[in-house]
């Protein structure tokens, strides 16, 4: 067995209740890794025959939760879950920091790949002596925070009970799903512990259409063995040295720095659903979410330095008791300025809501924000929701996260996600309101703007395979697949450091270089997930043409600010799209050349790109 | 522990009286005359649970592969914890020299869930009391 992987990996199957062991020979581990990459190789080989007939949310659909063989040993450890995408109908590898993947590397797993539909609502619990399946009804229907309180306490007295007198045990990694993944919510998010959500993708609803509503790791064993541990050792006390020295903003502030910095300095934030991207509300800042909400600063999980995640509370008023992260960026501006709310203590309201609802917080958030503007300008009415959504009303926002999570009046439409819900409203109200949805290849468009210029490049979104995924965006096709390392290894993108190629080294023992990963590894996972995307189906496929762009706002000059009139550059779109993909090696249009799939061995997908090519 | 957010450190708090030494019933534990850590000897350790029980703070626990009690050994007078700890630059752990202990050292023999009972109403106020 390569080292750094534990070698096993469980696959269940939920329909015929079975479990059992399977792995992965050496040569696959080292061209994919693990994480997001070795997902897209399960997907394609499990599912990659009959691509565009495969239902996201049809029990054919294989939801992959997996490690990389760097997770619990560098710092940052997460944990990445995957799957046919309801949003894209491709792979999105969404990753979550978690205890869940160090305790599942303890428990000598390194992944589990879940298959078929349970008839039942159940849960997964791993243990040292493997898998089993445990009856989950009780909490099906619960708000995330019960639910976590609930499987915690249920999970330590069984496991407790099992082996008494051995010590206290820590709570175990939880995975699990609020009521919006259970109604099938195209937006839902995977949720582990408090506020840490796999967001993009819409796994959540992977996880409801499969009965699973959580799975819980406990592991007592050691970590796998690593090629060099003397020099892992060394490695990882100089990393944590350099990441305490050099990510200093994101320790102290977090991400919450940006919530009036990007706004009012780089004219990149979303405000009332993207239609002005510049503020200068100074309530807005940091210093009023630290100094009157943080309870805890230093707050992470296993194997942490950095510790973006603070603690806030609401200690009095209406919300009192509302807990949560940060937030962070991302949801300062998708439940505070993107519902024109500029409220720090109605924005952590929102943020914990919609954790316990367990939407995503940027994906849900982003539909709401879309019918909000339906409202603004009379094509949604009181009667589709049952109240008046006004611009910055808090309240209103709360009903119509809960609206969505249920599926009730119009929420139905809009759980199907923002690309759905504007192709289906067009239909029912007849008038085109496609030009107000934000969203790139089906995936809501993170909070960061193209058109100031100052914050992501033009092509981040248009042709990133992830659509649009704020993390994994395009770059110059080289330094991008930097990013896909970190979701295959699978680790935490702000505990970046150069010392990453030499602990690859250290721990696998295989030759990897920065270089070789940028031009061949990397490469074929995009090069996989851009096929499965112009594969799509069975509902949705996505013309290179016209849906590899950015989303139509992005086209319009922005209405206010120091960057007033600015916007993204169509023809400048366009020539970069086409350097980017020649140096992914991929034609003018997006679809993978022959070459390319003959270098990078994977000559199965030449017959069904074929066709794709003009 | 009893819930996110919330983990506290769990460690021995080197007690002056030793409650697990005194409970062992065949002597498996010593405490070492230079670093005064409690020292398991693994060969006679039955794995019956009892300094467990008789810990305050729950500490020892018993090693998942071989079954034996671990409790802390202070690493012989030179903690790793603290010196990762400080490198981090968190400063939440410090070594404390005898002459400068000045509190009783059973204060901090505390168990994990009481601390975190006490952490959360400390932060959450009134929240802090329905949590745990």
């Amino acid at each position: 067995m390569p080292r750094g992987y534990a070698g096993n990996y469980l696959e269940v199957d939920l329909s015929k209740e079975n479990t059992r062991e399977t792995s992965f020979d050496e040569a696959t581990l080292e061209a994919y890794f693990g994480g997001r990459g070795l997902a897209a190789k399960i997907l394609l080989d499990k599912l990659g025959k009959n691509w565009a007939e495969v239902d996201p949310l049809g029990p054919e659909n294989v939801l992959t939760v997996l490690t990389g063989p760097m997770t619990g040993i560098y710092p940052g450890t997460r944990v990445c879950c995957s799957g046919k995408s309801p949003l894209s109908n491709s792979i999105v590898g969404s990753t979550v920091s978690s205890e869940f993947a160090s305790e599942l590397r303890f428990s000598g797993f390194d992944g589990l790949i879940i298959k078929g539909k349970a008839n039942s609502p159940v849960y997964i619990l791993v243990t040292d002596e493997g898998c089993e399946l445990r009856d989950a009804s009780h909490v099906w229907g619960m708000l995330g925070e019960e639910t976590l309180k609930t499987l915690n306490a249920e999970v330590v007295n069984e496991l407790e009970s099992r082996k008494p007198k051995s010590g206290r045990l820590r709570e175990p990694g939880l995975l699990y799903i609020g009521p919006a993944g259970e109604n099938l919510v195209r937006t839902a998010a995977i949720i582990s512990k408090l506020g840490h959500a796999a967001g993009y993708g819409g796994y959540g609803a992977v996880m409801g259409s499969k009965n699973l509503k959580a799975i819980a790791v406990k592991g007592r064993g050691p970590m796998p063995d690593v090629a060099a541990p003397e020099t892992v050792k060394i490695l990882l006390r100089e990393v944590q040295r350099r990441l305490a020295r050099t990510q200093t903003r994101i320790r102290f502030w977090g991400t919450a720095y940006g919530g009036y910095s990007i706004g009012a300095e780089r004219s990149a934030e979303p405000i009332r659903n993207w239609q002005e991207e510049w503020h200068d509300e100074k309530r807005f800042g940091v210093p009023y979410f630290s100094t009157r909400f943080w309870v805890k600063r230093s707050c992470s999980d296993f194997n942490c330095i950095i510790g973006c995640m603070k603690l806030s509370c609401i200690k009095t008023g209406k919300w009192k008791g509302d807990i949560t992260d940060t937030p962070d960026y991302e949801l300062q501006a998708y439940l505070g300025t993107n519902f024109g709310i500029f409220a720090p203590e109605a924005c952590i309201h929102l943020s914990s809501l919609i954790d316990n609802l367990g939407h995503s917080g940027i994906n849900g958030a982003n539909t709401m924000g879309f019918a909000a503007e339906l409202y603004q300008r009379g094509i949604l009415k009181k009667e589709d929701l049952g109240f008046e959504l006004k611009w910055g009303d808090a309240d209103a926002f709360d009903k119509l996260a809960r609206l969505i999570a249920e599926r009730k009046k119009v929420g139905n439409v809009l759980a199907e996600g923002t690309y759905r819900a504007a192709k289906k409203i067009s239909e029912i109200k007849d008038v085109d309101v496609t030009p107000y949805a934000v969203h790139v290849k089906g995936i809501e468009v993170g909070a960061h703007g193209t058109r100031s210029g100052l914050d992501k490049n033009p092509i981040s979104y248009a042709a990133s395979t992830q659509g649009g995924d704020h993390m994994s965006t395009v770059r110059d096709g080289y330094n991008d697949m930097l990013i896909v390392f970190y979701d295959s290894s699978v680790n935490c993108w702000f505990c970046r450091d150069d010392l990453i190629w030499d602990f690859a080294r250290a721990i696998t023992g295989w030759e990897i270089n920065k270089h070789k990963w940028c031009t061949d590894q990397g490469q074929r996972i995009l090069t996989v997930e851009q096929a499965t995307l112009l594969m799509g189906g069975p509902d949705v496929f996505w013309d290179p043409d016209k849906d590899f762009d950015n989303p139509p706002r992005f086209y319009e000059p922005l209405p206010t600010g120091p960057h007033k009139g600015k916007t993204t550059n169509k023809d400048l779109v366009e020539r970069l799209k086409k350097g980017y993909y020649e140096a992914v090696g991929w034609d003018e249009r997006g679809v993978p050349t022959t070459e390319t799939l003959a270098k990078l061995g994977l000559k199965e997908l030449e017959p069904t790109m074929k066709k794709m090519r003009k | 522990m009893p819930f996110p957010g919330l983990e506290v450190p769990h460690l021995c708090a080197q007690c002056d009286d030793y409650p697990c030494v005194k409970s062992c019933p065949v002597g498996a534990l010593s405490v070492d005359e230079n670093t005064k850590a409690v020292i398991v000897d693994q060969e006679k350790c039955t794995s019956c649970g009892d300094c467990i029980e008789a810990c305050p703070g729950n500490v020892p626990f018993l090693h998942p592969k071989h079954n034996k009690a671990v409790i802390c050994d202070l690493c012989g007078g030179d903690p790793e914890c603290v010196k990762a700890c400080q490198e981090g630059g968190f400063n939440a752990l410090h070594l404390v020299s005898d002459s400068r202990m000045d509190i009783h050292k059973k204060l901090f023999a505390r168990d994990p869930l009481d601390v975190a009972k006490d952490l959360a109403i400390n932060l959450f106020g009134e929240k802090g009391e329905e949590v745990v």
